[in-house]
């Protein structure tokens, strides 16, 4: 979304205090003069293919520029500022992510607002009700549920890394994306020189997609259930045979029946396995190697909030650890029917009404495109 | 590390693309003139054109019985003879499709004799030459854990990726610490590809000799059997299902994703559809903007931006995309641009 003067204006100078005040939590990429940089303005369009040399030279386009997104690539090229084809691709981090929009949880709509861009008024659908815009745009306010639910991916992702992939804790590090979900980066593994295609595959892998029935022992011909997984496997067999029979007791009185019912029943079973079973991760961020990922440390311009690291997912709560915005008060007029908290308050709902918050609920709700600069026609 | 093994007579027998060939020759005191002109190696002449003949109108591995034979001095040096014979014919008769079918069906070869020796490995020796073998060739790290071989995840998915029926996907494996558990079959199968591009590449990279009497004949026969597999395609004009899938999409002006534009455009450049004949598909999108599309159709086809020319992607990353619609007519088919052709 780009913003309009006044809101730009604001989130700008509060970025640049944000900056200035908390640099030392930007994490700096190894190799950086391996990475090409990308940044967007609140009030212009994406940026790309910038090289920086060292920590000063991305601490000076923070200041000066002030930007509403920063990212960094997941790879590492000889050339990072030239062109995508003639960067030189020399390998890259493997990135998972996991995001409460893609988990068609059912709370979702009661969170989600639908603001016209013109006017900036309410919308039920897709066509302004007041001024008949067909700008409409909506935002999210993730809840409790969406947080919850989205950890409990991230957990079943690390189990995985683990146990099937070997990777040390050491080189997994667990971000809060800034907005409605998580970033999973793996560092320094034997993935790292794979391209689009192989992560593809890995990320099917993550999300138990494409799984034969014979891969889980059930054979077309004569299937017996000695050959179904065991509880107390490894891999994909095990976690498939804790889900499905849940104890060796279990298995002993699910497995013929599964048998007695066939391999076409199997077969058609599994794909709809795949959500409950795998993690739900966006397949599209894995296998893409050539993508620029928001900065740890930076701040999500579609909310206001910190991408920062989560050292322990069950407890973390973003409302408060990525509210990290300066301090001081903005007076915006906010257009906002979801409740939220920040830093343990709650805020809203607001129907069109000018109120006076925190900064950081005013950069919160205007990322959001809930709020304006109060006085703004 | 992978310790340094000589390989013996009889593994070069079963694997003649890893000798040396001048070496080879040296040390067999044989020159080039004698192999081709020499009446007593006449077989060793016979042996090689039966080699590419069998592999290029039969598409069948040829097959020596090198085991336990009482003549191994003499019956092991003339494999690896009649293998390098092969090559100087097709490097003369310049039979680029001879030389794929011909590196194939001695991959294929190679295959069986590697899977036995991986089957049959079981001291510290025997494990290490088949895996010495294996990293010769493919650059692959085998180890045995159990009756397993096992090797990196990295490792498989490089090759499985290049397979496409479903079992070799990643899911369908048991992986365990990062290590992907194999059938000394599927070892051997996974690396055949690189066995083929192996022997393929050992050919082309090898120096086409002056003309040596007593080979032109069969060169002469080379050329001729090369002609009759150049390839003639036909396609049909039909668009595959995940096309018409797109098509009718944005006809009902409908949202088609980005990746699902990207594939639509990508097919249809790939099909030799003029960037003015592609644009009107998009007209009915719900954000359609003629300036825009113009410039992405012109980015995707190289003629502005980078220069790349963009592909059309592959049916298995289509199914990732969920924007795959598998219908019985894709049988066969890796990618959307070889629907309908035949």
């Amino acid at each position: 979304m780009m913003m309009k003067d006044p809101e730009a204006v604001f989130v700008r100078e509060c970025l640049r205090r944000y900056y200035y005040e908390r640099f030392s939590g930007v994490e700096i990429p190894d190799d950086i003069h391996q990475r090409e940089f990308g940044y967007r303005k609140a009030d212009s369009g994406m940026i790309r293919h910038v090289q920086l040399k060292t920590k000063g030279d991305l601490r000076l386009l923070l200041m000066q520029e002030a930007p509403l997104d920063v990212y960094v690539s997941n790879a590492r090229y000889l050339f990072p500022s030239l062109p995508m084809n003639e960067k030189m691709w020399q390998n890259a981090d493997v990135i998972f992510d996991i995001d409460a929009k893609d988990l068609n949880l059912e709370c979702r709509p009661s969170h989600t607002v639908h603001v016209c861009g013109d006017c900036g008024r309410g919308a039920t659908g897709f066509r302004c009700d007041q001024c008949g815009s067909g700008k409409v745009s909506s935002a999210s306010l993730p809840c409790d549920t969406c947080i919850k639910h989205a950890k409990k991916e991230v957990k079943k992702l690390l189990d995985i890394l683990g146990e099937d992939f070997a990777i040390d804790q050491e080189g997994i590090q667990v971000y809060f994306s800034g907005n409605e979900g998580f970033h999973v980066h793996v560092a320094g593994s034997q993935f790292a020189e794979l391209k689009s295609k192989e992560r593809s595959d890995l990320a099917d892998y993550m999300m138990f997609r494409g799984v034969t029935p014979e891969a889980l022992g059930m054979q077309k011909n004569k299937p017996s259930s000695a050959s179904l997984p065991d509880i107390s496997e490894k891999g994909w067999r095990g976690r498939f045979a804790r889900v499905v029979f849940g104890s060796k007791s279990g298995r002993a009185r699910k497995a013929p029946k599964i048998i007695s019912a066939g391999y076409g029943a199997f077969a058609s079973m599994l794909p709809g396995m795949s959500d409950a079973l795998g993690v739900r991760i966006d397949p599209g961020v894995t296998m893409d190697v050539h993508r620029v990922f928001r900065m740890p440390g930076t701040v999500n311009g579609k909310s206001g909030l910190t991408k920062v690291p989560c050292a322990d997912i069950d407890s973390f709560n973003p409302y408060r650890k990525a509210v990290l915005m300066p301090g001081g008060d903005a007076l915006v007029r906010a257009l906002c029917p979801v409740r939220f908290q920040l830093n343990g308050r709650g805020y809203g709902p607001y129907d069109d009404e000018q109120v006076e918050v925190p900064a950081h609920a005013a950069v919160y709700m205007v990322c959001k495109g809930l709020a304006r600069m109060a006085n703004t026609p | 590390m992978i310790p340094v093994i000589r390989l013996g007579h009889l593994e070069l027998a079963k694997y003649p693309f890893l000798a040396d060939a001048g070496q080879y020759l040296k040390e067999g005191g044989f020159t080039l003139e004698q192999l081709g002109g020499d009446p007593d190696l006449q077989a060793v002449r016979e042996k090689a054109f039966r080699r590419i003949q069998m592999a290029a109108e039969e598409g069948k591995v040829y097959r020596s019985d090198i085991s336990g034979r009482q003549d191994a001095d003499y019956a092991l040096p003339l494999e690896v003879f009649s293998f390098l014979l092969a090559i100087i014919l097709l490097k003369l008769s310049r039979a680029h499709q001879l030389i794929k079918k011909f590196a194939l069906q001695e991959a294929r070869g190679a295959e069986s004799f590697l899977e036995r020796d991986l089957g049959r490995a079981v001291t510290e020796t025997q494990i290490s030459l088949a895996a010495k073998i294996i990293w010769d060739l493919a650059g692959v790290q085998v180890s045995k854990r159990d009756d397993h071989f096992v090797i990196t995840v990295a490792d498989y998915l490089r090759r499985a990726v290049l397979f496409h029926a479903r079992e070799w996907k990643l899911i369908n494996r048991r992986v365990e610490s990062g290590m992907v558990y194999l059938t000394p079959h599927e070892t051997v199968r996974l690396i055949r590809q690189e066995l083929v591009n192996y022997i393929d590449g050992k050919i082309r990279a090898a120096a086409t000799p002056a003309m040596v009497p007593g080979l032109q004949e069969f060169v002469d026969r080379l050329v001729v059997m090369n002609d009759r597999f150049q390839p003639r395609t036909a396609v049909s004009g039909e668009f595959p299902p995940c096309i018409k899938h797109a098509v009718k999409t944005l006809k009902d002006g409908e949202n088609l994703s980005h990746s699902g534009r990207f594939m639509l455009a990508t097919y249809l450049l790939a099909r030799g559809y003029a960037i003015e004949e592609i644009v009107p598909y998009f007209q009915n999108a719900p954000d359609y903007n003629e300036s825009i599309t113009l410039y992405q159709l012109k980015h995707l086809s190289g003629k502005s931006g980078s220069g790349t020319k963009y592909q059309c992607q592959s049916c298995e990353k289509l199914r990732t995309l969920d924007l795959c619609y598998i219908t019985p007519d894709c049988a066969g088919i890796i990618n959307p641009t070889q629907f309908g052709a035949r």
